[in-house]
């Protein structure tokens, strides 16, 4: 099943934002940002900026012809800061220019004075301080009070997890071309062509019908530029209104790096209560979510958290809370998994506590308390299909979990300074954008005289193979070959009011779309089938293979001939079509409904070795079986799952997010900031198809793949915690993640910490481990 | 400032008057509107922008990869450039059908980046392993697949080469005859070799004005400075063979002022006497980098983590300067005054460093911890050298990099150990002695506080490694 896209990938023909033409007159923009954490902006000099060689012209807050706003959710986010700035980063000019050279240069003329404000960056005293971005949100189930006596052990403890950089290859960019009447086409690198659409217009004051979006395709996305492309892209529209000419502004890597928002780091508490036999009785958490300086999409991702907060697990009395803390850093934003990691990290933490008080191991706890069909979430919804057990066990005997633990066992008995960890990590990742009117696609659907087709949906290809999934329903639906299909751009004038890429939910939802767009046209060439054989029962017309057969036998119609038929009989051979989710449904006051279509399930066993003299790491191996559904396509999905497990345990290991006391982002190239290579990635993975796993609820009965895989990679944290216990097994350690080369060090030696130091070395920022509580 | 520059690119002969310090990737995608070779960082940390380079070597081409972001199109004068492009055939070779078939591929950003790393890994080798061809990925970063699917290609395609007879053809012919090189690869030799009469290339004598920068490798100015450099006058040296030369000359080797690390990697006299330090060289950058960073460079940048450095202060090099009128040595660990101050005159520059080759009785180890293993700048490192009897130590010299503001050699910790018998206690005396000869400071490599720990522990890790009848691993930990 080769798709164009793949094959223009590897001849180097795919053609991103920054690879398309160069329309005559394009000038090139250069963003010019604030240095300052929090402070009042007391006076921009743009003078000898706008005097340098080749500037066309500098805009700032006042240009602004519409309401500078681009909040989604919240509206507290500006384009420009006018007055005054909320964290480093924060735009505050555009430059545009001849050539980008002449615009970064003239960037540095700006002569911009801040006062500054004091400035807070941890989420807890953000919270202390009444910061939030919305009022705490709440869920409970059953209840936690009276639960604490029933149970036998208790154990409280804090976990910490870091940001996470996007780092997709392709930087965020834009390109802005005025067109006739007032109006701007922009090409631009976004999850959300919709968003760009309307903030552009409200930016410019114009209506939406004036702004074309057009997205070809993303060199990455992983929630990146669900909601924080849209500001390149207003930008370079507003440049290209001003000055009538082209505008392009492509993010240079340590400015994407420095201006965009990351995975939310998450600071949480948590207090488990078990029984004798290791049934988890009740669990209460909260979560301190760092939004950083505005909302953008943290409240959804907040919720998140709180849908996962159990993972896989069913939890009779549940009570978790989450703060959506504002703090002077980066508005942080969607990042593959939406919250649903930080969650989880939370629960798989209080189980390992609980299983080191209890003197058992975590696994044993992990499997008694799997969820069952018909179980009750804290939301309110009920499992249907489930199988989480089904994968757990099948991944114990299909990688014979007992022996490989038996190996680890022995091998760290042989090794004094090696030491390997062995771990099981579930998940359970529910299917839908929680926000329920997101939860809708459209598709149009040409089919041209010559047979061949193309399709236009909402979905955005960032290589997560929606396109080649769509072909893939298109060619069943019409039962033609996959080559006849093209998937065009996403494009706002095909395709109208679209939801983002995102949640997982793109080949569903354009998927269906698609599915019932193609289903319209096929009914009228059934009916053209008819007319043209001269038969009368439509619905006994099948196409097999580009044939076309009546009642089960072959005629001598063919797709080209029933095509050119329909056309000659001036039957439509275009249609649109739109899809929403039916029967899900969420109750935001009370915390209850059905929000999802279904879930995803499935199990990893995790194996590491650390170096216990030196403090490093390797992640052995990863063995999965995981829910797929039925898969639409094999390669598409298990490169889904590989790469998310990938990215899953770089956020867990080697990805740390790192800013100085100033708020200045410290890891702004990929010389400081690392995300996982050939070598560090682990090579021996297995990902099995769970089989018969058929999904009532996606089209063509599959599942969706894009976010769930990305969690089992918090198992590596678990499996290096594990060797590093096999250490030093008197030692209790914390849950604080990434766990970095040199936070395994300074954990395995902390004797050693400060001894032989001169005390000026001791500086602040390092970062203590987390109190042992319990 | 232009300047003109003749070479090929893909089949196309160029011949053009160009600023000399345009990077290869601005004159590919803006230029010749190539946009198959993409920029991702710019500091070739990520290879999206890698590009195959071929130059004449008696009637052969040695190609090689290396990141475009950081090539001075004045180095491709005489040379075959390769980008993507002009890889493709009608249909898909098998490199990048493989490619499509296992999911190497999602995004398609990095792709081309890794065709061309993959391509050049076959180009150079007639015998393969998967292991040493993920290698060759080392300066490749996909942010998409995790990795397996590109290398259930690479074995693909190494089966399928396998089973492809081969006469005794040379490995360009082969690949052609297999579908993966265009046919005008067998033209570039004799193409080259006229287009080369055409080239002249810089004469240090000749020139007049005098240049800001002196760039060899430049995969450091050109991360730091690349505005700077299209705007300045630049001599590019890197084509200087008088600087190129490996010798030897009785017990001391002396590598040329513009040798790279590949050539230095590569060179059967340096891997005959210096087989222990040539094992590690793999951790240094990637192999577009190693392809272009010298070994001089790394010692001028006097980054206080360099690698080559760090080794080399072990060794107890030395540093031969000229100016083209005065020459002057002096040991490498004299060379550094503070943080990137270097005991150095302007116009000087290195002509060579010289080695003295170790005997029998010295036992080489180098240890470095970065966040990742490949492609990444240390936290910490350290080399040593000991001249043992296998019981005392004779003489010792180790260094340590990453904790002080300038390459440190360990002089009172060297002292220390001197003419002492190794056991567990002395090593571990030693290493917390060690704590007083260093001030590191808190970056994004690490806390000051990992740092002297991590350094304890390397210099432990070093007799773990060389002595291990004699170290109870015990007392160390």
């Amino acid at each position: 099943m080769k798709t164009y896209d793949s094959i223009q990938h590897v001849r180097g023909e795919s053609k991103f934002v920054d690879d398309l033409f160069n329309p005559e007159g394009l000038l090139y923009g250069y963003v010019y940002y604030s240095s300052i954490a929090h402070g009042k902006i007391v006076s921009i000099n743009l003078k000898k900026a706008l005097k340098y060689a080749g500037v066309r012209g500098v805009f700032t807050a006042e240009d602004i012809p519409g309401e500078n706003q681009i909040g989604g959710i919240v509206p507290d986010e500006v384009l420009l800061a006018g007055s005054k700035v909320d964290f480093i980063g924060q735009p505050i000019a555009l430059v545009v220019a001849d050539t980008k050279l002449a615009a970064k240069s003239a960037s540095k003329l700006i002569d911009c004075k801040i006062e500054e404000y004091p400035a807070v960056f941890d989420p807890r005293i953000a919270c202390e301080k009444g910061e939030l971005i919305i009022p705490p949100r709440i869920f409970s189930l059953g209840d936690v009070n009276n639960a604490w006596s029933q149970c036998e052990y208790i154990v409280e403890g804090k976990t910490e997890t870091g940001g996470q950089e996007h780092l997709y290859i392709e930087t965020q960019g834009a390109v802005a071309i005025p067109v006739e009447g007032g109006g701007i086409k922009i090409y631009s690198s976004t999850q959300n062509p919709t968003a760009v659409q309307k903030v552009s217009a409200r930016i410019l004051n114009v209506p939406m019908h004036k702004i074309e979006v057009d997205v070809p395709r993303l060199g990455g996305g992983f929630g990146g530029k669900e909601d924080q492309a849209t500001a390149w892209a207003a930008l370079a529209a507003l440049a290209a209104s001003k000055l009538q000419r082209p505008v392009k502004i492509i993010l240079p890597r340590q400015e994407d790096m420095r201006l965009t928002g990351k995975r939310n780091p998450y600071s949480s508490d948590f207090k488990i209560g078990l029984n004798k036999e290791g049934m988890i009785l009740a669990y209460e958490v909260t979560f301190y979510q760092n939004a950083g300086a505005a909302a953008d999409l943290s409240p959804a991702i907040l919720d998140r958290t709180l849908f996962h907060c159990t993972n896989s697990y069913y939890i009779p009395n549940v009570k978790a809370t989450a703060y959506s803390c504002r703090t002077n850093l980066l508005p942080n934003t969607a990042f593959r998994g939406f919250g649903g990691p930080q969650g989880m990290f939370v629960i798989e933490s209080a189980i390992n506590r609980a299983a080191e008080v209890m003197g058992i191991s975590a696994h044993e706890i992990q499997r008694k308390n799997l969820l069952k069909e018909g179980d009750e979430f804290p939301y309110g919804q009920r499992t249907e299909h489930c199988r989480a057990i089904r994968c757990f066990e099948e991944a114990e005997q299909r990688y014979d979990f007992k022996m490989r633990k038996n190996y680890v066992e022995q091998f760290n008995q042989e090794n004094k300074l090696v030491k390997k960890g062995i771990t099981v990590m579930p998940v359970c990742f529910g299917i839908s954008f929680t926000t329920t009117f997101m939860n809708q696609a459209s598709a149009l659907v040409h089919v041209y005289t010559d047979g061949s087709v193309r399709i236009s949906t909402a979905a955005v290809e960032m290589g997560q193979g929606v396109n080649a999934k769509i072909s893939v329903i298109a060619s069943k639906v019409f039962s033609i070959d996959i080559s006849r299909i093209k998937i065009d751009s996403t494009n706002t004038t095909r395709i109208a009011n679209t939801s983002p890429t995102a949640a997982s939910k793109g080949a569903d939802l354009n998927g269906y779309a698609a599915m019932k767009a193609c289903e319209l046209i096929l009914e009228r060439l059934k009916k053209t089938a008819c007319n043209e054989l001269k038969f009368d029962d439509p619905k006994k017309v099948e196409i097999r293979e580009e044939h076309i057969f009546y009642d089960g036998n072959r005629t001598p119609l063919t797709w080209n001939k029933l095509i050119q038929a329909a056309y000659l009989r001036r039957v439509s051979l275009s249609a649109h079509a739109h899809h929403a989710t039916t029967d899900i449904y969420f109750d935001k006051e009370k915390a209850k409904g059905k929000p999802f279509a279904y879930h995803v399930y499935g199990t990893a066993i995790i194996e590491a070795t650390v170096d216990c003299l030196r403090g490093t790491y390797k992640i052995d191996s990863v063995k999965v079986v995981h829910d797929f559904g039925s898969s639409l396509h094999s390669v598409v999905d298990r490169g889904q799952a590989e790469g998310a497990i990938v990215q899953g345990i770089g956020w867990m290991t080697i990805e740390e997010v790192m800013f100085d006391g100033k708020g200045k982002l410290m890891t702004d190239a990929l010389s400081t900031y690392k995300v996982p290579d050939i070598q560090s990635a682990p090579k021996d993975m297995e990902v099995h198809f769970l089989e018969d796993a058929a999904n009532p609820f996606g089209p063509f009965n599959s599942k969706a793949i894009g976010e769930p895989p990305l969690m089992y990679g918090i198992g590596a944290f678990f499996a290096i915690r594990n060797a590093m216990k096999a250490f030093r097994p008197e030692r209790q350690f914390d849950f604080v993640a990434p766990i970095t080369n040199e936070r395994v060090l300074l954990t395995l030696y902390p004797a050693e910490r400060f001894s032989g130091m001169k005390p000026d070395l001791a500086i602040d920022d390092v970062k203590t481990p987390a109190a042992l509580v319990y | 400032m232009k300047k003109k520059i003749t070479f090929i690119c893909n089949d196309e002969n160029i011949s053009i008057e160009i600023n000399p310090a345009l990077t290869v990737l601005d004159y590919l995608r803006d230029n010749k509107r190539l946009t198959g070779t993409k920029e991702g960082c710019r500091e070739g940390d990520c290879g999206a922008c890698t590009v195959i380079v071929g130059r004449l070597n008696g009637k052969r081409i040695v190609y090689q990869t290396i990141n475009s972001c950081l090539l001075p199109i004045a180095d491709l004068n005489g040379k075959h450039l390769v980008s993507i492009e002009g890889l493709n055939l009608d249909g898909l070779n098998i490199i990048q059908e493989q490619m499509v078939d296992e999911g190497g591929t999602q995004c398609g950003f990095c792709t081309p980046g890794f065709i061309i790393s993959m391509t050049n890994y076959f180009i150079n080798h007639s015998e393969y392993d998967p292991e040493k061809a993920a290698l060759a990925l080392d300066g490749n970063i996909c942010r998409c697949t995790g990795y397996l699917g590109i290398r259930r290609a690479i074995q693909n395609v190494i089966a399928y080469l396998n089973s492809i007879p081969r006469k005794n053809s040379n490995q360009t012919d082969f690949l052609m005859k297999a579908q993966i090189l265009p046919e005008y690869f067998s033209s570039i030799p004799k193409r080259l070799k006229t287009l080369s009469k055409e080239i002249q290339y810089d004469k240090p004598t000749e020139k007049k004005i005098k240049p800001r920068y002196v760039v060899s490798g430049g995969t450091d100015l050109f991360v730091q400075k690349w505005e700077s450099l299209l705007e300045s006058n630049v001599r590019f040296i890197s084509g200087n063979e008088a600087l190129k030369e490996i010798r030897k000359e009785g017990n001391t080797i002396f590598i040329g002022g513009a040798v790279t690390i590949s050539e230095f990697e590569n060179s059967p006299l340096i891997r005959k006497h210096l087989p222990e330090v040539t094992k590690y060289l793999n951790l240094f950058g990637s192999q577009p980098i190693r392809n272009r960073a010298t070994i001089a460079g790394n010692i001028v940048n006097a980054s206080p983590i360099a690698d080559m450095t760090n080794i080399l202060l072990a060794l107890s090099a030395n540093l031969n300067l000229t100016t083209n009128k005065k020459k002057r040595s002096l040991p490498l660990n004299e060379f550094y005054l503070g943080y990137k101050t270097l005991n150095k005159k302007e116009k000087e520059i290195i002509e060579n460093i010289s080695i003295e080759i170790p005997s029998k009785e010295h036992y080489f180890n180098y240890e470095r911890i970065s966040r990742r293993t490949y492609l990444d700048i240390a936290s910490v490192n350290t080399a040593a050298l000991i001249k043992s009897d296998g019981k005392r130590i004779i003489d010792i010299s180790i260094s340590a990099g990453g904790v002080a503001p300038i390459p440190l050699y360990l002089k009172s910790t060297c002292n220390f150990f001197k003419g002492k018998e190794i056991n567990s206690d002395l090593v571990d005396e030693a290493a917390h002695y060690a704590l007083s000869e260093i001030s590191p400071i808190s970056d994004a490599r690490g806390s000051a506080e990992y740092k002297s720990l991590l350094l304890k522990q390397l210099l432990k890790a070093h007799f773990i490694k060389l002595f291990p009848q004699l170290i109870e691993v015990e007392v160390l930990v």
